[in-house]
């Protein structure tokens, strides 16, 4: 049933930058961060800025960590 | 009655027949080297999409056109409840980014099509892998009929509805016939070609949207402001969130975040990828998609702040509904020939993800229920066909479900579905970390995370809608005799039942020596990546 691995070079998917990945898994969900109307920012309350800038928070650090975990 | 809008419906049906032409048309896009008629040509796309393809395909099937319908109709309603799509919408990518390319190079070495041929392989139980296969099927008929509705609720706006059954109905049979149609011939290639018609449309309609309306209505301050006086005028709803809602907001958000790539049709799109790099970019890219659905969602705002011209729900049997909102600030905001635009980007955003959910759902009848237990020496060929006329039972199904029952029951199953599905997370999520969980361990943990979640949904009242029912998701702590008067998303607490009685349940089974399956998967297929050999089958 087991073919041998064709390649006998270790290979993992550990790395330390695993755990910026945290990050965007935790800030979104503090609501006492975000759960307040001011300050507005363009007529949106904080509630909703902030939640939206969140996007950013998860895109950016998603992305490092694709970066820097390339396989060569 | 209203009257039906001419440009509108041109419109909407020019672009709608265009796209399914597509539909057809997409057998012959990127044609497989061999034959079609296997299942990882029909069902998979040939296990062969780019970056792009990907985006597109996996972006349409998550944010469904119910999402975009339903979603602003939430907040128009409720407030900032219904603004948790965004944290789920944010969290999930991070959460999954690890456990899906794993998933895929599993997949990969041992040619898995679903995540219960995993579970089948990992554990070496068909019991546990038919429970997994069973919930992704109930967890995804009733998200197929809710696409339905968001067609549904663009049709009203246009004013193609009428008061007998075949007036009614026939619009809708006629889009999902079609839909079956191309979805039969052209397999899980039509959808990502449709996909890329469809998000461009969406794309469009909202940045125009976005800007357009609070333009018309004076601003975002107009608006939020007026979505405010009207939750404090009605004593329902806030533009924030009351103090006890907070903890379920975490947990529904959470939760759901858990649950999306669990099910079936998520797991299609991921498989379909050509390789791990392709995953790993994409959930840096997908939030792309959450941005627009932010944005989406802040439309029940607006036709809050728009209701003195005229935007409020439509009314039918004497019921407003709710989810035509979206549709009709479209219809008073835009002019007619771009409403006619938006309602077919809502119209074919349904297909996309109605197409991939009813491949998903056959491709799980095909390999965990037919081939397992009916016709155990199927050949590919076999299994193609199979699932190429599983997929027109199953939207046959949605289509009698929509329109033989409430759609209201829709709506209770796929809040139901959400819960069951996240009882997969054990055998399919930890499952691809860790073989540590016994075969019996992860069957009593599926029931007790099972029955928990069905009892506390069918403890939930709904007093808006009348239900004693299943009338929502906020499960109220007190009722387990706790001292705390907040609510928490009965999906969270079913998994934590789930996960507690596995771990006791594979204690017990490891000390009475109960026989545990053969796992017939090696560490080494969790790093598999394109180019890396299949084994034999």
């Amino acid at each position: 049933m087991h073919d041998s691995p064709p390649s006998r070079v270790e290979r993992t998917d550990r790395s330390p930058w695993n755990w910026l990945l945290v990050v965007p898994i935790i800030v979104p969900l503090l609501t006492f961060l975000f759960n307040a109307s001011e300050p507005r920012l363009f007529g949106f309350p904080r509630f909703y800025w902030m939640q939206l800038a969140f996007i950013g928070l998860g895109v950016a650090c998603t992305l490092v960590v694709y970066r820097m975990t390339r396989r060569p | 009655m209203t009257e039906i809008n001419v440009t509108e419906l041109t419109v909407f049906v020019v672009l709608f027949v265009g796209v399914a032409g597509l539909g057809f048309v997409a057998s012959r896009w990127r044609p497989p080297a061999s034959t079609m008629h296997h299942l990882d040509e029909w069902g998979l796309g040939g296990r062969s999409f780019g970056g792009w393809v990907t985006w597109f395909l996996i972006g349409g099937d998550l944010y469904t056109a119910y999402t975009f319908v339903a979603v602003p109709a939430a907040l128009y309603a409720l407030g900032a409840v219904g603004f948790f799509a965004m944290p789920y919408t944010v969290v999930t990518y991070p959460i999954v980014f690890l456990v899906l390319i794993r998933l895929w190079s599993v997949s990969h070495r041992h040619g898995f099509v679903t995540p219960a041929d995993f579970v089948r392989a990992r554990f070496g139980s068909p019991t546990l892998a038919l429970l997994i296969a069973l919930t992704g099927i109930m967890a995804t008929m009733p998200y197929i009929a809710l696409q339905l509705i968001g067609i549904e609720s663009v049709l009203k706006a246009i004013g193609v509805t009428g008061d007998s059954f075949v007036a009614q109905h026939l619009p809708l049979i006629i889009a999902f016939g079609i839909l079956a149609a191309y979805t039969y011939q052209s397999g899980l290639r039509a959808p990502a070609l449709i996909a890329f018609v469809k998000d461009t449309l969406i794309y469009i309609v909202i940045i125009a949207a976005v800007i357009y309306v609070p333009y018309k209505l004076g601003g975002w301050g107009v608006i939020f402001d007026a979505a405010d006086h009207k939750f404090t005028a009605a004593k329902r709803g806030g533009l924030l969130l009351a103090g006890p809602s907070q903890l379920q907001y975490i947990t529904l958000a959470l939760g759901s975040a858990l649950a999306l790539f669990l099910y079936p049709h998520s797991v299609t799109g991921i498989l379909a990828s050509k390789n791990r790099d392709i995953i790993k970019r994409n959930m840096a890219a997908l939030p792309a998609y959450s941005l627009l659905l932010g944005l989406i969602a802040l439309l029940g705002y607006m036709a809050i702040a728009a209701a003195d011209q005229g935007v409020a729900p439509i009314v039918t049997d004497g019921k407003p509904d709710v989810n035509t909102i979206v549709p009709v600030l479209f219809d008073k905001m835009f002019p007619a020939w771009f409403a006619g635009v938006a309602f077919a980007a809502i119209g074919i955003g349904a297909l996309v993800p109605a197409a991939i959910m009813s491949i998903a759902a056959a491709n799980l009848f095909t390999r965990n229920i037919y081939v397992e237990y009916l016709q155990k020496d199927a050949s590919p060929a076999d299994q193609a066909r199979v699932s190429k006329l599983v997929s027109l039972i199953v939207k046959l199904g949605a289509v009698l479900v929509i329109i033989l029952i409430d759609p209201q029951f829709s709506i209770d199953l796929q809040l139901i579905g959400g819960v069951m599905i996240l009882q997969t997370l054990p055998a399919v999520a930890i499952g691809l970390f860790t073989r540590w969980f016994h075969r019996a361990g992860l069957i009593a943990g599926w029931i007790a995370g099972m029955s928990a979640g069905l009892a506390m949904l069918y403890a939930i009242p709904n007093p808006a809608t009348k239900h004693a029912h299943f009338g929502g998701s906020a499960f109220p702590l007190a009722k387990l005799g706790l001292p705390w008067e907040v609510p928490i998303y009965a999906g969270f607490l079913a998994l934590v039942a789930n996960l507690i009685v596995c771990v006791i349940a594979t204690v017990i089974a490891r000390a009475a020596k109960v026989v545990d399956g053969v796992d017939a998967t090696v560490s080494w297929d969790y790093f598999a990546d394109e180019g890396d050999p299949k084994l034999a089958r």
